[in-house]
This record gives C-alpha cells, sequence and structure tokens, in this order.
C-alpha cells in the first residue's frame, strides 16, 4: 500500500487539535501558530494530491480500504474521486484559511483552535469516506465542535441558534440513519462503491427504493439546506464567529450537496429521475425565495446567509436537471460558492470587527474609511452576483447550460430561465448592500476605523486569485470533476 | 496580433492597479500616459487591422480560438474575428477612447482618484474592444458584462456622493435585466444549435436550420440585452441618471464604450435576428418608439447632459431604425439576401460612426463649460460664447451635425436611415422625421441657452468675471472631434462594409428626402431662435399652456417612480418579498420553534412524574418487571 | 424430607421479596443497601441451587464474581452514602431528590 495520504490529510487537524490541547506553555501565540501549521501541511498535502490525481480514470483513486467492524461487514474505507477530490482541496483550504481569520481571538484560544480543527477533520472524513458508517460517523463529528463554537465564541442569541442547529441536523441525520441500516439489509454492504453499482432502483422495489431515497435525502436536505429546511442557517450564521461563517458556508453546506450526488443520486439514479420535479421545482423556489429574502435583510451577515440558500438553489437545481453537464456545473457551483461566501462573511467579519456593527441602515460611506475591505468586499459581491470572469459566473452558466439542455426532466426549460432570474435579483441586492455600506457620504463615527491589516490582506486576496483563477480558467477544476461526475450519469 | 488590441489597454490596467497605484501614488500622472500609450497601441493596431481587413479575402481575418471548457460533449471555444465591421468598430472605439483620455488629463486633475480613474478607463476601453472581436456569443457576453461592471464603477467614481452610488448602481442592476434576456437566449441557442459560434448561428439560421419560433425567441432575447445596454425603450431609465459620473466617462459612455455596445450587438447578429420577421419588427419599433420617446422628454431638461443624454437613447433608437427598416425589408422579400444584410449594418454602423465623434464632442464640450461655470444646470449658464469661443464653436459644430445639417457627418448617416425607414417602415418613418425636428430643437435650445446671452450663474449680481476659456489638453480633442464632427460623414465606411453606397457631395441635394430632413431640422433651429434667443415667444407660457404634458416630460413620464418606487419598492421589496419573509419567520421558522415549544412544554408536564426518588424509580422498575412477566406468562 | 430444589427457590424467593420490600420502602440509606445485599444473596441461592442440581459449574462460579462484586459495591455504596451525608447531614433517601430536574 501506499504512503496513506487522504488519512494524513483528515487526521492531520484532528492531530493537531489534541497537539494544541496538550501543548506545554499557554502562549496564544504558539496555538495559533501550531493550528496554521497543521492545517497548512493538510493544504499542502492536498494539493500534491489534486497534481498527482489521474484525471483520465474513473473511479475513486488513493484508496484505503481496511476490514474495521467484520460482523456487519463495516470497513474503513478512503478515497477520492473527481468529485470529491475539488471539495476536499476547499475545506482544506478554507480550514487554513479559517485559522488565519481566527488571528484575533482571544478568548479561551486553546479550546478554539483544537474545536475548530477538530471540525476539519469531520468534515474531511465525509468527502474522503467510501463506507457509508465511516461517513455517518464523520458527518457526526463535526456537530460537536460546531455546537461548541457557536455557543460560546458566537454572539447575540448563540445557545439558540447552536441548539437550533445541532437539533435540525440530528433530526436529519436519525433519518439518514434508518436508511443507512435499511439500504444495509437489503443489499448486506456499506460501500458506497459496490451499492452505486449495483442497480438497487431495479432490484429493490419502488416503494422500498424511494423510501430509502427519501429517508437518506433529508439530511442532505436539511443540511444544503433547501427551501422549507432553511431557517437553521440565516441564525446559525448571524451568530456563529465569523470564522466559524467561513467554515459553515464555505464547506460545511457542501456536504449536504456531495451527499445528494454520492449517496442519494448515485445510488438511486432511477429513483432520483423519477422525483427529479419535485427538487427542480423546490430548487427554483429556493433560487427566489432566497434572494427575495436578502432584500429584507438589515443584518449584513443574514443577508448573506440569505443569499447562500438562493445560490444553493443553484446547487439543487444543477444535480437535479441530472445530467453531466448541470452536475458538473452543481459541483462547480459549490466550489465557487464556498470560496466567494467564505470570503463574502470573512470580509463582513472585518468589517464587523473595525466598525462593531453589522446593521446596515447603520452602514454607510466606509470606502473612504477602509479602501481595500470595501475593495476585496467588491470583487466578492460581484462574484457572487455572477459577473464573468470570476468562478461564480463560470459556475452558474455550466449549471444552466447544463440545466436547460437536460432531457430528464420535463419543462426544465422552464425552471431554467426562473431560476436565471435569480441572477438579476442577485445583483440587485448584492449592489444595493454595497451601495448602503460602502458608498455615499463617509460617516464620522467610522473615522479613524483602521483598513485591513497584512495578515488580512494575505487570506483576502489569496481568495480573490482562487475566484478570479477558477473564473477564467474553470477546466482547472471541470476537468477533473466531470470524471466523478460521468460514474454517476452513466447510470441514468 | 489581434489579442493585442484587448490585451494593451487590459494590460494598463493591471499595471495601474498592481505597480502604479501602491507604489507610484505620489505621481498619478503616470497612470495617464501609462493609459494613452496603450490605447495609442490599440489604435495603430486597429488602424493595421482596418487596411489588413480591406485587403484580406472575404474581408476577415481569423484567428486562433483556445478551448474554456469541455464536459463530454460541451465544448466550449474562445476565441476573436476581426471582419470589416469589427475593424471599424475597433477603430472607432479606440480613436474616441484616446481623444478620451487626453481631454482627462486636464479635466481630471488634481482629482483624488486619478490614477483608479485611467484604470477604469483602461479597463472600460479593454472590454468594449473585446466585445468586439469576441467571436462566439459566450464570450461576447464576458466582455458585456465588462463593459458593464466598467460603467458601473465610473458612473460610481465619486462614490461619496449619494446620487452617484444611486446611478452606479441603477446602470448596473437595470442593464442586467436586459441581460438575463441575452444570457437564456446564449443558452438557448447554445442548446438548439449546440455552438455559441457567431458565424456558424448565421449560417444555420440563413440555411433555415434555426427557424421558427426559436429562432424569433433567441432573437428577441438577444435584443433585450441590447435594449439594456443600449438604454432603449422600455429600459431607458438608467442612462440619464448616469450623468453622475465624471463627464469624460459620459463621452465615453455616450459615444464609444458602452450603449453602442446594444447596437453593435444587434448589428453583429442581424443576419441571424433579420431571419425572423417578428424579432426584427420589435427591433424597428421599439428603436423608432425610443427615437422620439426620447426626444421629447430632451426638450424639457434643463441639465445640458441630461439633454445630451436623452439625444444619445433618441440616436440610438434611429440605429436600431436603420438595422429593423432594413431587416423588414429583407425579412418581407423586398430586398435580396447579401445585399440587404450588408446595407442595415452598414446604414446603423454608420450612424454609430459618426454620432460617435459629434456625440463625444457635444459632452466633453459640456464639461468644458461646466470646468468655467461649476454646473451643468443651463438655467445657471448663458453668455459663454464670449468668453470660451472654442467651446463655443467647436460645440456649435457638434450640434449642428446632430442636427443632421449638410454637409456635417451627422447629415449623411442619418439620411442613410430615413432613406431605409422611408422605403419599408412609412409610418416610423414621419415619427423619425418629427424627432429630426425636435433634435434640432432641443440640441439649439441647448446652444443658446448656454452660451447666448447673459451669465446667469453665480452670486447675485455677479458677472462673467472670472469665466475663462478650457486648458489647451481639452480645447485640442475638442478641436479634432469637431473636424471629425464634419468629415466624417465623407468616408466610405457604408462600402467598406460592403454595401453599396453612393457618395456624391452634392448630389445628396437633389432628393425630395434630403430637402425634408434638412427643412425639419432648420425649423427646429429655428425655433429654438425664436423663443431663445429674440425671445419672441415665452418658453414659461408655452410651458404653463401645457401643463399637464410638460409636468409629464419633465419627470419623464413617471417612468422612475413606475419601475423604483412602485415596482421595486412598493410591489416586490415591500411587497411580495415582505410577505416571503412574513412567511419564512411565522411559518417556516414558526413551525421549526413551534415543534421546538411543542417539546419543551411536553418535557414540562411529564417531569412531573419524576421525582427524584430512586425508590419511586426502583418501585416502577419492579412493576414493570411483573408486567412484563404476567405478559409473557399469559399470551405464551 | 429431602430438601429440594424447590426448598431453595422458595427461601431465596422469599429473602428477594424481604429485600425487595427493604429497598423500596425504607428510609435509611444504610438499610437499602443492607437490602440491596439481601436480595444479592438470594439470586446467589438460586444459582448455587441450579447449579447443584443440573451439575453445571458455571453456576457456582458466577456466584464467586457476584460475591466479590458485592463486596466492592457495598463498599463504594458506604463510602456514598457517607459522603452524602456529610454533605446532607442525613441519610434519608427521601431527602435524596438530586436527580429531580
Amino acid at each position: 500500500m501506499d504512503f496513506p495520504y487522504l488519512s494524513t490529510i483528515v487526521f492531520l487537524p484532528v492531530i493537531g487539535a489534541i497537539v494544541i490541547a496538550l501543548l506545554p506553555g499557554a502562549n496564544p501565540r504558539r496555538i495559533k501558530l501550531a493550528a496554521a501549521a497543521f492545517t497548512a501541511v493538510s493544504f499542502f498535502l492536498s494539493l500534491a494530491l489534486f497534481s498527482m490525481f489521474d484525471r483520465s480514470l474513473d473511479g475513486p483513486q488513493f484508496v484505503e480500504q481496511l476490514s474495521w467492524i467484520p460482523a456487519i461487514n463495516v470497513q474503513y474505507f478512503m478515497g477520492v474521486d473527481g468529485l470529491s477530490l475539488p471539495l476536499v482541496l476547499l475545506t482544506t483550504f478554507i480550514g487554513f484559511v479559517a485559522v488565519l481569520v481566527s488571528w484575533n481571538i482571544n478568548l479561551r484560544v486553546r479550546e478554539y483552535f483544537a474545536w475548530l480543527l477538530v471540525l476539519e477533520t469531520g468534515i474531511l472524513g465525509v468527502f474522503c469516506s467510501l463506507d457509508l458508517i465511516l461517513f455517518f460517523i464523520f458527518w457526526e463529528v463535526e456537530l460537536i465542535p460546531m455546537y461548541m463554537l457557536i455557543s460560546i465564541w458566537g454572539t447575540g442569541r448563540k445557545e439558540y441558534s447552536a441548539i437550533k442547529f445541532v437539533l435540525y441536523t440530528l433530526f436529519g441525520s436519525a433519518f439518514m440513519l434508518v436508511g443507512i441500516l435499511l439500504l444495509y439489509f437489503q443489499a448486506g454492504t456499506f460501500d458506497m462503491i459496490a451499492l452505486a453499482g449495483m442497480g438497487l432502483d431495479s432490484i429493490l422495489s419502488s416503494m422500498m427504493a424511494a423510501a430509502i431515497f427519501f429517508l437518506i435525502i433529508i439530511a442532505y436536505a436539511i443540511k444544503l439546506p433547501i427551501f422549507p429546511f432553511h431557517t437553521w442557517l440565516p441564525d446559525a450564521h448571524t451568530d456563529a464567529p465569523t470564522a466559524v461563517s467561513v467554515v459553515l458556508a464555505g464547506v460545511l453546506l457542501k456536504m449536504g450537496g456531495y451527499g445528494m450526488i454520492r449517496v442519494a443520486v448515485g445510488i438511486f439514479p432511477e429513483t432520483a429521475h423519477s422525483y427529479a420535479p419535485l427538487f427542480v421545482v423546490v430548487a427554483v423556489i429556493g433560487v427566489i425565495y432566497g434572494a427575495a429574502m436578502t432584500l429584507r435583510q438589515t443584518d449584513l451577515k443574514k443577508l448573506i446567509a440569505y443569499s447562500s440558500v438562493s445560490h444553493m438553489g443553484f446547487v439543487l437545481l444543477g444535480i437535479f436537471a441530472l445530467s453531466q453537464v448541470s452536475m458538473t456545473g452543481a459541483v462547480l457551483q459549490m466550489v465557487s460558492h464556498g470560496i466567494i461566501t467564505g470570503l463574502l462573511f470573512a470580509m463582513v467579519g472585518l468589517v464587523y470587527s473595525k466598525t462593531h456593527e453589522r446593521s446596515i441602515p447603520r452602514l454607510g460611506g466606509l470606502v473612504r474609511q477602509m479602501p481595500v475591505i470595501a475593495v476585496v468586499f467588491s470583487i466578492a459581491g460581484l462574484a457572487a452576483l455572477g459577473l464573468p470572469g470570476t468562478s461564480g459566473f463560470a459556475a452558474e452558466v455550466i449549471t444552466f447550460l447544463g440545466s436547460f439542455g437536460s432531457t430528464m426532466v420535463p419543462g426544465i426549460h422552464i425552471y431554467t430561465i426562473l431560476a436565471i432570474t435569480g441572477v438579476v435579483l442577485g445583483a440587485g441586492y448584492i449592489l444595493w448592500m454595497l451601495r448602503r455600506v460602502f458608498y455615499g457620504p463617509p460617516r464620522d463615527e467610522y473615522n479613524g476605523v483602521p483598513d485591513a491589516d497584512k495578515l488580512e490582506k494575505v487570506y483576502i486576496f489569496a481568495f480573490v486569485a482562487v475566484i478570479m483563477l477558477i473564473g477564467l480558467y474553470p477546466r482547472i477544476l471541470t476537468d477533473i470533476i466531470k470524471v466523478g461526475i460521468q460514474t454517476i450519469t452513466g447510470g441514468l | 496580433m489581434i489579442f493585442a488590441i484587448i490585451l494593451l489597454p487590459l494590460f494598463s490596467f493591471l499595471v495601474i492597479s498592481f505597480v502604479l497605484r501602491p507604489f507610484f501614488n505620489n505621481r498619478p500622472q503616470l497612470s495617464a500616459y501609462t493609459t494613452i500609450c496603450a490605447i495609442v497601441g490599440s489604435l495603430i493596431l486597429s488602424i493595421w487591422a482596418l487596411i489588413a481587413v480591406n485587403g484580406a479575402e472575404n474581408h476577415v481575418l481569423t484567428s486562433t480560438s483556445y478551448q474554456w471548457l469541455a464536459i463530454g460533449d460541451t465544448v466550449i471555444n474562445i476565441g476573436i474575428t476581426m471582419d470589416s465591421l469589427a475593424a471599424i468598430m475597433v477603430v472607432t472605439v479606440s480613436t474616441i477612447s484616446l481623444l478620451v483620455q487626453i481631454y482627462s488629463i486636464g479635466y481630471m486633475k488634481g482629482d483624488g482618484g486619478f490614477a483608479r480613474y485611467f484604470a477604469f478607463m483602461s479597463l472600460f476601453t479593454a472590454s468594449m474592444l473585446g466585445l468586439v472581436l469576441a467571436d462566439n456569443l459566450l464570450f461576447l457576453f464576458l466582455f458585456w458584462e465588462g463593459v458593464g461592471l466598467c460603467s458601473y464603477l465610473l458612473i460610481g467614481f465619486w462614490f461619496h456622493k449619494p446620487e452617484a452610488a444611486r446611478a452606479a448602481m441603477k446602470a448596473f442592476v437595470v442593464t442586467r435585466l436586459g441581460d438575463f434576456g441575452f444570457l437564456v437566449a446564449i443558452i438557448f441557442l447554445y442548446v438548439k444549435t449546440g455552438t455559441f459560434d457567431i458565424g456558424e448561428l448565421h449560417e444555420l439560421a440563413l440555411a433555415g436550420v434555426l427557424g421558427g419560433s426559436t429562432l424569433t425567441l433567441a432573437a428577441i432575447g438577444i435584443f433585450s440585452g441590447a435594449v439594456g445596454k443600449s438604454g432603449q425603450f422600455p429600459l431607458h431609465t438608467w442612462l440619464p441618471d448616469a450623468m453622475e459620473g465624471p463627464t469624460p466617462v459620459s463621452a465615453l459612455i455616450h459615444a464609444a464604450t458602452m450603449v453602442t455596445a446594444g447596437v453593435y450587438l444587434v448589428a453583429r447578429m442581424f443576419p441571424m435576428i433579420a431571419s425572423s420577421e417578428t424579432a426584427i419588427t420589435v427591433v424597428a419599433i421599439i428603436g423608432g418608439f425610443t427615437a422620439i420617446f426620447a426626444a421629447t422628454m430632451g426638450l424639457v431638461a434643463t441639465d445640458i447632459k441630461r439633454v445630451l443624454a436623452y439625444s444619445t437613447i433618441s440616436q440610438l433608437g434611429y440605429m436600431m431604425l436603420g438595422l429593423g427598416a432594413v431587416g423588414i425589408g429583407y425579412a418581407s422579400g423586398h430586398l435580396d439576401g447579401h445585399h440587404a444584410l450588408t446595407l442595415g449594418v452598414a446604414v446603423a454602423i454608420f450612424h454609430l460612426f459618426t454620432h460617435a465623434f459629434f456625440k463625444s464632442l457635444l459632452f466633453l464640450g459640456s464639461g468644458s463649460t461646466s470646468h468655467a461655470t461649476g454646473t451643468f444646470d443651463m438655467r445657471k449658464m448663458g453668455g459663454l460664447r464670449k468668453v470660451q469661443p472654442w467651446t463655443y464653436v467647436t460645440f456649435v459644430i457638434g450640434s449642428l451635425s446632430l442636427a443632421g445639417i449638410w454637409p456635417l457627418a451627422g447629415f449623411w448617416s442619418k439620411e442613410g436611415i430615413l432613406h431605409e425607414a422611408h422605403a419599408y417602415t412609412p409610418v416610423l418613418f414621419w415619427l423619425a422625421m418629427i424627432t429630426v425636428f425636435m433634435t434640432a430643437f432641443y440640441m439649439f435650445r441647448a446652444v443658446f441657452l448656454t452660451f447666448h446671452g447673459e451669465y446667469r450663474g453665480g452670486k447675485e449680481g455677479s458677472h462673467s468675471h472670472g469665466l475663462h476659456e478650457s486648458p489647451k489638453i481639452i480645447i485640442i480633442p475638442l478641436v479634432i472631434l469637431a473636424i471629425f464632427a464634419v468629415i466624417a460623414g465623407w468616408l466610405p465606411v457604408g462600402d467598406f462594409l460592403g454595401a453599396d453606397v453612393h457618395f456624391s457631395f452634392f448630389g445628396a441635394l437633389t432628393s425630395w428626402l434630403a430637402w425634408a430632413s434638412l427643412s425639419f431640422g432648420i425649423a427646429g433651429i429655428l425655433l429654438a431662435y425664436i423663443i431663445y434667443v429674440r425671445k419672441l415667444l415665452s418658453a414659461k407660457s408655452i410651458g404653463q399652456s401645457l401643463g399637464p404634458v410638460y409636468t409629464l416630460l419633465i419627470r419623464k413620464y413617471f417612468f422612475d417612480e413606475l419601475y423604483e418606487r412602485f415596482f421595486v419598492m412598493r410591489f416586490l421589496v415591500d411587497g411580495i418579498f415582505a410577505v416571503f419573509q412574513w412567511i419564512d419567520t411565522y411559518i417556516v421558522d414558526g413551525s421549526v420553534n413551534g415543534i421546538a415549544t411543542i417539546t419543551v412544554a411536553g418535557g414540562k408536564v411529564m417531569r412531573r412524574l419524576e421525582t427524584g426518588q430512586l425508590q419511586v424509580y426502583g418501585l416502577a422498575i419492579f412493576i414493570g418487571i411483573l408486567a412484563i412477566i404476567a405478559f409473557l406468562f399469559i399470551f405464551s | 424430607m429431602a430438601v429440594g430444589l424447590e426448598h431453595f427457590l422458595i427461601l431465596s424467593a422469599v429473602l428477594f421479596a424481604i429485600g425487595l420490600y427493604g429497598v423500596l420502602a425504607k428510609r435509611n440509606a444504610v438499610v437499602i443497601l443492607m437490602s440491596i445485599e439481601i436480595m444479592l444473596t438470594a439470586v446467589n441461592i438460586t444459582m448455587v441451587a441450579f447449579s447443584r442440581y443440573s451439575h453445571v459449574i458455571s453456576g457456582q462460579v458466577f456466584v464467586i464474581f457476584i460475591m466479590v462484586v458485592a463486596a466492592a459495591e457495598a463498599a463504594v455504596g458506604l463510602a456514598l452514602i457517607i459522603a452524602i451525608y456529610r454533605s446532607r447531614k442525613t441519610v434519608d433517601a427521601e431527602k435524596f431528590d438530586l436527580m429531580k430536574w
């Protein structure tokens, strides 16, 4: 067996967490440096993985397979394919940046960074596991650090939001566990690759297949989130500390989309096909509804949280249009949204940390006081509204192109056109927000407010660079994603 | 080589943003010189391309294309192509842009955002050049939005002014509304035909493979993008407000880089759009209607830049009308194939070409007057003829050209459009003739109010002292543009575009049409002279006698109120979206919280059973065991 | 009269019932602990008796285990009671409602 890259990438953060927890001396700076070091190594390893990945093969690569609980045929089965690798890369990137974003934390520093690193391991594990039980365990592992991070380091109604997040997610997970067990008793394995290859749609009765499909997908629907399961998201985002918002928007939501493609659609393509109209309609509702809600928000973080709901609607549309192009677009949209919205939340955090104000009506004219933040915020905003040359445009246009051309769902043309109106609304809410926060006459109360410092500039410009890179040359990701999607759409 | 036309200004943008602005901010002049050098480079290359295209086979220079995306069968290439249409456009754009940049050195002197200004201007020029050269719709759309972005940045250049921020946002959002249709059309066309390539689309449309409702819908979708960009009715509202940006930006937007993009798009897609009779009729009607509609609002505007803005909308309407009229002739079979297709493009682009010169001249001239008076309000100007002779003369030349007076540039290009409109769309032709009258009237109203009479600005009793002619760096571009505003109509643009246009300097005066339009124009000028110079008729009393109409015009037909206050704010944000929010809070989230509340309430009731005493629990366990045993005994 | 299996079982049942009564009804924590011991003894008697009559030795092995555990449990239990007594000055089981929500 080769060097276990995946296990190293996945478990490095948690090892970091242990080291931090046991690190002698309570020097916060050392703790932060250690956290940065562990996440950075994980990030560079996944970059290496990205370059070593063989783009001509479908199926998982860098596989690690060990028997774990032989009695029920549970394995320690890790591997990445074209679908999960970009998400792994995204997670390690956001994980590393999240540490930098948290540089100014000074409340219970040791615990904070330990939890942050555990969180990263949980998310990475979800993307790398190819065994449903392992997948489920990682899926649940991520909840605990999230709860701690929101309820201890958050603001506002933090306990409420933390509990809401955990209970809502657990609610979904309970159904997913039942679904997974049902699947096991029907098919006799937890191996995702084997399950996907079985053609369970035709083996099982259609009732049973639909039952398992819906039991499983409910967890992902909550996580993504899709309308009407989205209300935990604005609350969690609003009250979470900045770095956690970045991780939450950046990668946590993508677990939902990933699960949908890998588990729900991957194992039950035919069932997904028969229920696709339902999901496409929900996706369109989500797009328009989320965009409409943003126009009513006065809290900067809530506004961006609702824009996530809108953008995740595009992902759902792409997935359930069920064509190779549309699903590739959906995955690209997940990555692109992760970076764009991660940046947006980081920028909101910066604005908030400098002005101690998040209410849009009480902000204004900030471009004079914080030009760099204003410029980067604007770039992030323009990317979010899908300006060509940014990743947002590439992802959206591929999704729309694929969805519009899909032959799997009747009436998809109308739904796609309706979803595209979300882009117009997107321009409205983003520019309106920028205008109210940054433009107009400068306000005296913010005179002397500092602009971004060196470290902050480093990470925000890293985000910008990635946004532009994907926007100008999307093939860097699509060439890999399409390989992963091919195996899934192949079942249709 | 052709790529360099785009890349030079783009490079200038990058250099200014990443090198000059951060490290040489104490010498902002450098950024202006960088921009100008880049655009001079583009201009030279453009002229080279123009000559090369003229000599090339089929008048097309092809260039390599690159694969941007490949998923399964979906392959998207990006590439550029240089044909005669593109060549004319790049030359126009880079010429106007160059002159505007030179003017800007004087106009923007001492502004805090000097470097930023030139960075944006470079990017703006680069985007427009890219838009012109793109050989497929998706790539074109990329630059299309880039142009929109730059106009957003430049209109909102003085971001501390709330009106500027508002106008910038309005420009972007309103044009995006049109772009929505454009994007849908692009995707729709791709799904139906499997290509983004403009040339292939034309072939498919001409061969009849692409036809019927598919073609009509796609063509209207593309046109809706043009409506947004070119400020055509009903998406015209952003353009007058776009005056909030610096004046050279307005000149650039109106003459070369933004609003002309819409006309260019329709011209570029003309063979396809003209293949659908419905679509091309829509183009003609929208164009003809916008021409007169915008002109009426220009009659009463008091801000000199707004007058010019309305005239731009109106003139763009002419160009659309030109395309539409020839297209109708083609679609109804009066004109035969190839000739018609080149004729439509030639007529519209010729007007676009001449318009670019005199309109940028007028805008820069208005900037020059404002340089002296510090205002754009014509009610506070007057008498500037004496202090600003150069500005006055050039401005009058521009106005005459715009009014279509022989033998200035505007006459020739407008004549071409009127001729085609007369042939194929008689109703719209008469609307256009009335517009000729209105145009001449409002332009000379502006001239007389600004340059004649007594100075009305400044403090009580103060006179025109302190007013001065603008510096040379401002005057020189005006003079160059004025020369073009005279001679641009004599250039063989139409022939270059492949249409047989017989140019005859005096021969043009033999047709009744020319005399008709000339007399309409001169009548407009005379009326303005009577009212504003001789004051034989009082503008005020005319306004009062036409009370409601006057209010309607000055309030811009209430479109701003209708769109912004009523539709967006009242209907959407405070209407439907407020209902959504109510649903979100009380129904969607309410049910989540409701479930939680019910659970908690249930727990409060149930917890009374828990006394906390182990012995009670033990008893319960014992009774439970007994019950189970009894159950097993009974049922086993 | 020969002593049969049922005699042992009756004895153990009686002892178990006495112990159960003590656990559920007595208020003194020490008495409750003693009653638990009685119940364990009752179980032990059953185990030994079955072991003897069915010739399976494992029952007796379990009894040894139980006795060991019971001894440990008694020690821990008494320690807990003493700890509670120290903090609450009582060993009355009805006063111990720490588990109440």
